[in-house]
């Protein structure tokens, strides 16, 4: 852990890993436990909280001169919820089919805690370019659990990996996707909602066994103190 | 006071521009993406409708004939919806929007097309909230089981075959799902029974405005 690391190289490293929204902050753990239930619906509702986080701690950043203290909370609503109908109205007239399997996850990100976390905690307290870099950052990490996630689940509820992609990327994908288990009867826990608890439990013991392993490794290899 | 007076003004107006500004972002958009809007809407409808159609068996516009029925038969809840296929004017197939109100996590809407001779010519679900791996097989999506139903009648199978397997019916259930695929089997019955009641009713009327 060098002084030296910067902003930048601090915040991919808080957004994906040590800070990570869905792994050690837990917020947004509705729609992080809904939507995971396989890969493709995860990464299409992490790429919409991505974009929301993207452009609500740009906003923040910019209207930092004239937002007072006092009212700062309602206005960050304000542009949040303005936010996030942009983008369901968008993902409506574009992706309709996904529109339609997120159903009402998509509105609620505008009260995905991670967004206002952000936006109060960071986005507000720092200029524009790492008020976005970090919404940017945030947003990954999240969009990695959801996919992580949802690969685990759809993995074991299917034996799948990528089913539905041509919801994102067009009908010439249709039926486009790894089975990797060929016959397979299918584990239903995986899919049903206990699975997504369960599957998420192990992603975080996962995250923090490596992370003492990590630091029990630093320690053996650190010169013993004079 | 007055100091206290002029900042609540001050908060007042800021947070007034910001709700005028954010009014203006949603309009803006809204105005950008409400015919692309209204299209999808209408392209997924038409799919739908396609899937429980016979391919190329009718030239009008399905989507546009359409007329709502109240029958607490098919749906105690909401008007059914019919849409009409015709060809050359004359009555091809009709297509229903069918609530089965007993799923096994409530009710299963769908779509179910008969054709003017009193064969299906396809059933769809279209919204359900069955079990994942058990009751979802209904979703043509997951299998090929709501294929069944294509060319069945009220005569195939007769009235004591609309069930299924388990209940001495021509129907198969899912291992560890009866309840889903029997709600279904029990709405596409009434269906036909509905549609055979009215038959001429639904084909004659005249169609109703809107354009969803």
């Amino acid at each position: 852990m060098s002084a030296e690391i910067s902003p930048y190289g601090k915040l991919v490293r808080d957004g994906l890993w040590t800070n990570n929204p869905g792994l050690v902050q837990l917020l947004g753990l509705c729609p992080l436990l809904a939507t995971s239930n396989n890969v493709v619906n995860g990464f299409t509702l992490g790429m919409a909280t991505l974009l929301v986080l993207l452009m609500s701690n740009t906003i923040v950043s910019l209207i930092r001169p004239v937002v007072r203290q006092e009212i700062r909370i309602p206005i960050y609503v304000m542009v949040i919820a303005a936010l996030v109908t942009v983008v369901e109205l968008i993902m409506n007239a574009y992706f309709n089919a996904l529109y339609n399997i997120l159903g009402i996850f998509l509105p609620i990100i505008t009260t995905n805690c991670i967004i206002i976390g952000r936006a109060e905690a960071y986005a507000s307290k720092n200029p524009l370019r790492l008020a976005a870099f970090d919404g940017l950052m945030m947003g990954l990490g999240f969009t990695l659990v959801l996919v992580v996630l949802g690969g685990v689940r759809e993995l074991l509820a299917q034996g799948t990996l990528g089913d539905g992609l041509n919801l994102i990327l067009g009908e010439s994908f249709k039926g486009v996707h790894l089975t990797l288990i060929p016959e397979y009867q299918g584990l239903l826990l995986a899919a049903l909602p206990p699975g997504a608890f369960i599957g998420l439990g192990l992603l975080i013991a996962g995250k923090n066994w490596i992370d003492a392993r990590y630091k029990a490794r630093a320690v053996a290899l650190a010169p013993a103190p004079a | 006071m007055s100091k206290n007076l002029g900042q609540v003004l001050r908060s007042g107006q800021v947070l007034g521009l910001f709700a005028i500004a954010a009014a203006g972002m949603l309009a803006g958009t809204h105005a950008l993406t409400a015919d692309r809007i209204l299209q999808s809407e209408r392209q997924r409808l038409l799919r739908q409708l396609q899937e429980v159609l016979p391919r190329g068996a009718y030239d009008n516009d399905v989507a546009a004939d359409r007329i709502e029925f109240t029958s607490a038969q098919l749906d105690a809840t909401q008007p059914v919806t019919v849409y009409r296929a015709r060809r050359g004017g004359q009555p091809v197939a009709a297509v229903m929007t069918v609530t089965a109100p007993d799923g096994y996590s409530g009710a299963i809407q769908m779509l179910v097309g008969v054709g003017h001779d009193g064969h299906l010519t396809g059933v769809r679900v279209t919204g359900h909230k069955e079990t994942p791996g058990l009751g979802d097989k209904i979703d043509s999506q997951r299998t090929d089981w709501i294929l069944r139903f294509d060319g069945k009648s009220l005569a195939d199978p007769a009235a004591s075959g609309w069930a299924v397997k388990k209940d001495g019916g021509a129907f198969d259930q899912f291992a560890g799902a009866t309840i889903t695929p029997r709600a279904v089997v029990k709405a596409v019955h009434r269906s036909l029974q509905y549609f055979e009641q009215n038959r001429e009713t639904m084909f004659s009327s005249a169609a109703e405005g809107g354009d969803s």
